[in-house]
Order: C-alpha cells, then sequence, then structure tokens
C-alpha cells in the first residue's frame, strides 16, 4: 500500500486533463491519464488499496467525473484531505469512491509515514495515532451502501415497480 | 431569524415550510442541464431507460456545445447518439451544435427563471443565479440518475452575503470585480456555500451579472445569486420567458457566515496569474508580459457587450503580429447582432480568428490549443495548468477590455 501526498486546490484538469474528457469515458480509457498533469507516476505505479493525501480543496473545478470514476476504478481504499471542492465530494459520493475530510490526519503526515483507514470506525491512522473523522448523514450512507448513487436509484426504481 | 435565498428555494422545492443550513432535503429541479456529455449520460442507465423511460421529457435542457463542430469520429458519433436519444424520448429543449454555450442559451432562451432549481452537470451551472435561480453543478452519473428519477439530494447551505457599493469605473468591467473578489476570497473561499450579492446590484448589466455569477464555483461556491430586479424582469422580457415565476431573495434577518464589502468605484483592472484563478494581481503588475494568444470569448466573456467593448478597442488597429486572436461568441444569436453591428467585421478586420460559438478552446478539447512555452490572455473563468490542451503553457485570464488592448501590443497592457 502506497501514500500519494498532494498540495492544496488539486483541480479537475489537474486530476484528468480537459482534452480528453470527451473522447474517455470508461474506466479502461481513464486510468492511463488520471493525474496525467500532476504526477505522471501515478497512473503508472498506483494500484489498489493506496490512499492519497491532500491538502485543502481537493478536485476543484470542473464537474467531469473521470477522477472520481477513475479513482474507484483503480481500487484507490481512500482519499484523505483537509476539505474538498463540493462537486467533487458530491461525485465521490455517487460513485462510491471513499472520502474522509480529516486536517488533522493530513497534518500528521509526513515523508515515509504509515496510514491506515477504517471508514466503518471513522478512523484514520498515521504512524499508529488515531484521528477521527465525522460520520456522513444517513441519506449519503444508504448511496454508499448500495454501491453508489445509480445502484441507489435503480433499487428505487425496482421497489417503485413491483409496487 | 430570517431565511437566506437557499434556504427558501430549497424549502419550497422541497415542500418544507424551513429549512435550516446543514440539513438533507430531497427536491424535484425544474431544468437539469446537460451537454455534449449527454452521450455519456444516456450510456450508462440505457436498460433502465427502456425498462422505466425518462421521469420527464421536459426538465432536460440538452445543448451540444462543448467540442462543436464535432472534431473527429468519436465526438461526431456522441453528438449522433444525443440527437437520436432526443428524438426517441421526446425532448422538448434541445439545442444543436452551432447554437451556442449551454449557459448562455438556458439562460437567453427564458429557461432559467426566478426562484426555481437547476443542476446541470457542468460546473458553471451557477451561471444561472444571475436572474435569480438557485442553480448549481452535479456530476454526470447523478445526472443520469435525475433523467431515471426526476430528484435529487441537497444539502442546505451556508451563505455567504457580498455588498456591493456605488459602480464601477469603465473600463473596469464585472471580470474585474469577480476576479478581484477571488483572489480576495481564495479559491476555496466560498466552498459550499450559496453567495448572495446586495447592495447597488442594479447598476449591473444583466451581463455583468452573468459574468460574476459563471464564475461563483471558482470561489467554491454552490450557487452564486442576484436579486431580482427590472433589469432581470426585462431581459426575461425579451428571452421570452414563460410568465407565472416568483422571485425569492433573502430575509433582511437572514443569517450568513460573513459579510464582505466591495466599493466598486475602487476596483481596478486585474489578471489571474496562473495556474489558479485565485492568484490575482493588478494589470499593472503584469504590464508588458508577452502573450502567443489572445481569447475574447466563451461563457464567462462571450456575450455582445463583451464583443463591442473588444471591436471598441480594436477597429482600426491590427493584432500585433508576433501574437493571434481568437473570437468565440457564446452564442449565434449574439454573433449574429455582432455581424449586424459591425462588432465582428471591426475585430476580422483587425485580424481576429472567429470560431463557433461554443465552448471551443476554453477546455482544450480542440481548437485553438497552446503549445510549450506558450502564453494565452484570455478571458475565460479557468486557468488550470494544462487546461487549453498543454501543461507547459500559461494561461492569464482578464476582462475583454485588457484582452483586446493587450491584443494590439503582443503584451499585457492596462486598459485606462
Amino acid at each position: 500500500m502506497r501514500v500519494w501526498k498532494y498540495g492544496s486546490d488539486i483541480n479537475t484538469d489537474m486530476l484528468f486533463p480537459g482534452k480528453y474528457t470527451y473522447t474517455c469515458s470508461t474506466p479502461e480509457e481513464i486510468l492511463p491519464h488520471l493525474l496525467e498533469d500532476l504526477d505522471p507516476s501515478f497512473a503508472k505505479e498506483a494500484g489498489a488499496g493506496d490512499v492519497i493525501m491532500a491538502e485543502n480543496n481537493f478536485g476543484c473545478g470542473s464537474s467531469r467525473e473521470q477522477p472520481t470514476v477513475g479513482l474507484k476504478a483503480m481500487g484507490i481504499k481512500a482519499v484523505v484531505a483537509k476539505s474538498y471542492a463540493r462537486i467533487f465530494y458530491r461525485s465521490a459520493i455517487n460513485q462510491g469512491l471513499m472520502l474522509i475530510e480529516c486536517p488533522e490526519a493530513v497534518d500528521a503526515y509526513k515523508d515515509g509515514s504509515t496510514v491506515d483507514v477504517d471508514p466503518e470506525g471513522g478512523l484514520v491512522k498515521v504512524d499508529g495515532k488515531d484521528y477521527a473523522f465525522p460520520k456522513l448523514p444517513p441519506e449519503i450512507i444508504a448511496i454508499r451502501q448500495a454501491g453508489g448513487l445509480l445502484d441507489y436509484v435503480r433499487g428505487e426504481l425496482q421497489e417503485r415497480g413491483s409496487r | 431569524m430570517g431565511a437566506t435565498f437557499a434556504q427558501k428555494v430549497l424549502g419550497r422545492k422541497s415542500g418544507k415550510p424551513s429549512v435550516q443550513p446543514g440539513e438533507i432535503v430531497t427536491a424535484r429541479p425544474d431544468h437539469l442541464l446537460t451537454h455534449d456529455n449527454t452521450a455519456a449520460i444516456i450510456s450508462k442507465i440505457g436498460g433502465e431507460l427502456e425498462k422505466y423511460g425518462l421521469d420527464n421529457s421536459e426538465t432536460p435542457v440538452i445543448v451540444i456545445d462543448h467540442v462543436v463542430p464535432a472534431s473527429n469520429e468519436k465526438t461526431a458519433t456522441n453528438h449522433k447518439r444525443i440527437r437520436e436519444f432526443v428524438a426517441a424520448r421526446g425532448i422538448k429543449h434541445f439545442f444543436d451544435a452551432g447554437e451556442g454555450i449551454c449557459h448562455q442559451v438556458l439562460i437567453s432562451k427564458g429557461l432559467a427563471l426566478p426562484g426555481s432549481l437547476i443542476v446541470g452537470s457542468d460546473s458553471h451551472t451557477c451561471t444561472y443565479g444571475a436572474v435569480g435561480a438557485f442553480a448549481t453543478g452535479i456530476d454526470r452519473t447523478e445526472a443520469a440518475s435525475i433523467m431515471l428519477s426526476g430528484k435529487t439530494w441537497f444539502k442546505v447551505p451556508h451563505s455567504l452575503k457580498i455588498e456591493l457599493k456605488g459602480s464601477l469605473a469603465k473600463p473596469v468591467s464585472a471580470k474585474d470585480l469577480v476576479l478581484t473578489l477571488i483572489g480576495d476570497i481564495g479559491a476555496s473561499g466560498a466552498n459550499y456555500l450559496s453567495v448572495e450579492f446586495h447592495g447597488d446590484t442594479a447598476g449591473l448589466t444583466m451581463e455583468d451579472r452573468i459574468t460574476i455569477a459563471n464564475m461563483g464555483v471558482e470561489m467554491g461556491a454552490k450557487n452564486a445569486v442576484f436579486p431580482v430586479d427590472e433589469v432581470t424582469e426585462e431581459f426575461l422580457k425579451q428571452a421570452g420567458a414563460p410568465a407565472g415565476w416568483e422571485a425569492m431573495w433573502a430575509d433582511p434577518d437572514a443569517s450568513y457566515v460573513k459579510t464582505l464589502t466591495y466599493d466598486l468605484s475602487k476596483i481596478v483592472p486585474v489578471v489571474a496569474k496562473p495556474h489558479t484563478v485565485d492568484n490575482v494581481a493588478p494589470v499593472t503588475e503584469l504590464e508588458g508580459t508577452e502573450i502567443n494568444q489572445f481569447l475574447i470569448g466563451t461563457c464567462t466573456n462571450g456575450r455582445l457587450g463583451d464583443l463591442k467593448v473588444a471591436a471598441d478597442v480594436l477597429r482600426g488597429k491590427r493584432v500585433h503580429p508576433n501574437s493571434r486572436l481568437l473570437v468565440l461568441p457564446a452564442s449565434r444569436d449574439i454573433m449574429l447582432e455582432a455581424v449586424r453591428d459591425g462588432s465582428i467585421e471591426a475585430l476580422v478586420e483587425a485580424g481576429a480568428i472567429m470560431l463557433p460559438p461554443g465552448c471551443g478552446p476554453c477546455l482544450g478539447a480542440h481548437q485553438g490549443a497552446l503549445a510549450p512555452e506558450e502564453k494565452c490572455l484570455s478571458t475565460a473563468n479557468r486557468n488550470f495548468r494544462g487546461r487549453m490542451g498543454c501543461a507547459e503553457a500559461e494561461i492569464y485570464l482578464a476582462s475583454p477590455a485588457t484582452v483586446a488592448a493587450s491584443a494590439i501590443e503582443g503584451r499585457i497592457v492596462d486598459p485606462r
């Protein structure tokens, strides 16, 4: 498991360049370009179980969803940041990608620190020390538990259809 | 304690007598905007559409604008699939390539109404706050889910009040004001917040308000909104908006996380430097910066007033031989008016390259891409690294007056 640490205001153009937004939409098309203009090594070396740590306003900019779709498909365990831009945050809920808002954990992180996340327990562990993050509202947990927004809506439609 | 604009609209739309910031409500948006990404959206829900159908055919507003005309077989196929979907599902509000940029089209066709709730799979959906709508961006997946269910959830935001006093001293423009604001509060300064503009808003034209609301997302805002007044009413009348809307506005005793006051007469021409929109400096600090490409247009500054300002500066002059000037009207209607009033003649005579109404070079998907080490001075809303197709290029943002004056010199100049 590897930790990828980035700064503030990481925008969606850095997470997935705009020039590909209308030609790449499947995970297979997205993955080679993830974080291309931010960190070219990410797409080659990152993998399932890795964690991204970042400062403030992660995911600002465009509403493109290739970043959340791509990070979810890659198997990124969680993004831990001090704060997020709202469209990105919403998009992560929709895709079932785990975003954690925990400034204390980000501040505790140093190069080479070990990081583990326990989403259900509401904890981020940095170098063995626990940092708690606030639980999400039940409406949002329901979407996540369904596997993402489309699965949630499919469930609703099925229920409606069977009535 | 009174209610903010956001509390009022989200309360009304969720059928609750009152809602509080932080509360999560479910509401049916009046419109759902999607654009070229409609192709990707419908491909997510093909099976469900067959089985359950669309929730309704009047809520979606679909505009093909991001890569127009199609740049290659793939984008052409996307457009074709959108047209087939529109025909098969009887989508009422469809605007094909060439009509213009989605935000300009939706607002100028009278589809954004005061007090209405609009979501769109585009971050600049916040533009419709210019006419007093609650409008905010969502992703493609959520757009797909709304096509099926007709509803979505909203967290009621806290609000930021921006009190405007006085008026702008021309050639200082609404773009200088909003860039100054973003420079002051930062790219995340309004994160999750509903931004309300109060005070001397009556002196701002509808074009000014559109430019400002459009950039709300660049300070992290959920939405950015102006009160409805005579300017709004006249605009809606011209746009052919249906009657029967009801304006909503904050109560005088509504609660805000912060109030900022701006004296408009003190605003000066500014430029956002690479690579963030909040990296703002007075134009005087950047004078002399050599520029390879100038861009006037986009959903931020591609309206008739913007083209006129540029034409007045460039009439009888020439774009600097070491530079190129691209002009991108926000819609066909605007382009036609600018042809009729001579603005486009003046711009083309000055050496401008006219682009078809659409998003064009703004997001680097096609047209007017930059080369490594090139610099662009643009009236668009974003200067992120790689935004115009090249990570080694630099983008500066400014007003149409600043861009036009600079285009003559081939370097950044003060338009005053």
